[in-house]
């Protein structure tokens, strides 16, 4: 599966695409960030974000991002192990 | 005409291609972001400067564990299904 240069009729199409799943992934990891950092961070609502609030949110944002990319390279370790698993076992 | 069906099909193809494989990437990263707001809520404390190693160790067990713990629900799941069906 050698990857070829796409037809040139569809290679805007395929960057629009890709676009706005990019957006689509930002939107999903901003929602879930707001929401997992006001909870960590937010215990009772104050009349403003005071300065250590504002400081337990930019690294609860930083440590988030962090633990996505960890799990997202546990998984694919892992997805990895299961497909050469289920290979090894096809050919038993 | 004919030259520019067949171009037409090929193009079709590649888009489905192209399409499928995206789709698959989502599904990926949606189960990503579901590991992620699983495994934060088992794992992650206070947020601190930097994630230590016991933390990261946290993180890739539950990661492992959530789908060892789904592969096994299945089965049994499918197994009871089976009795009682039968």
């Amino acid at each position: 599966m050698a990857a070829t240069a796409p037809a040139a009729e569809n290679v805007e199409l395929m960057s629009q695409v890709k676009q706005q799943i990019a957006l689509a992934n930002a939107q999903e990891m901003l929602s879930k960030m707001t929401e997992k950092c006001f909870k960590k961070c937010i215990h009772k609502p104050g009349k403003t974000l005071d300065a250590s609030e504002q400081r337990c949110i930019s690294q609860c944002m930083d440590r988030f991002m962090d633990s996505w990319n960890l799990v997202s390279r546990t998984y694919g370790n892992r997805l990895q192990r299961d497909h050469y698993k289920g290979a090894a076992d096809m050919a038993d | 005409m004919s030259d520019f069906e067949t171009d037409l099909t090929s193009n079709d193809k590649e888009l489905q291609e192209f399409l499928m494989m995206e789709k698959q990437k989502a599904q990926v990263n949606a189960q990503i972001h579901e590991f992620n707001e699983i495994c934060w809520e088992k794992c992650i404390g206070k947020p601190s400067a930097k994630l230590d190693s016991a933390t990261e160790t946290c993180l890739s067990n539950c990661v492992d564990r959530f789908i060892d713990t789904s592969l096994l629900i299945t089965q049994r799941f499918a197994q009871i299904l089976q009795k009682h069906d039968m």
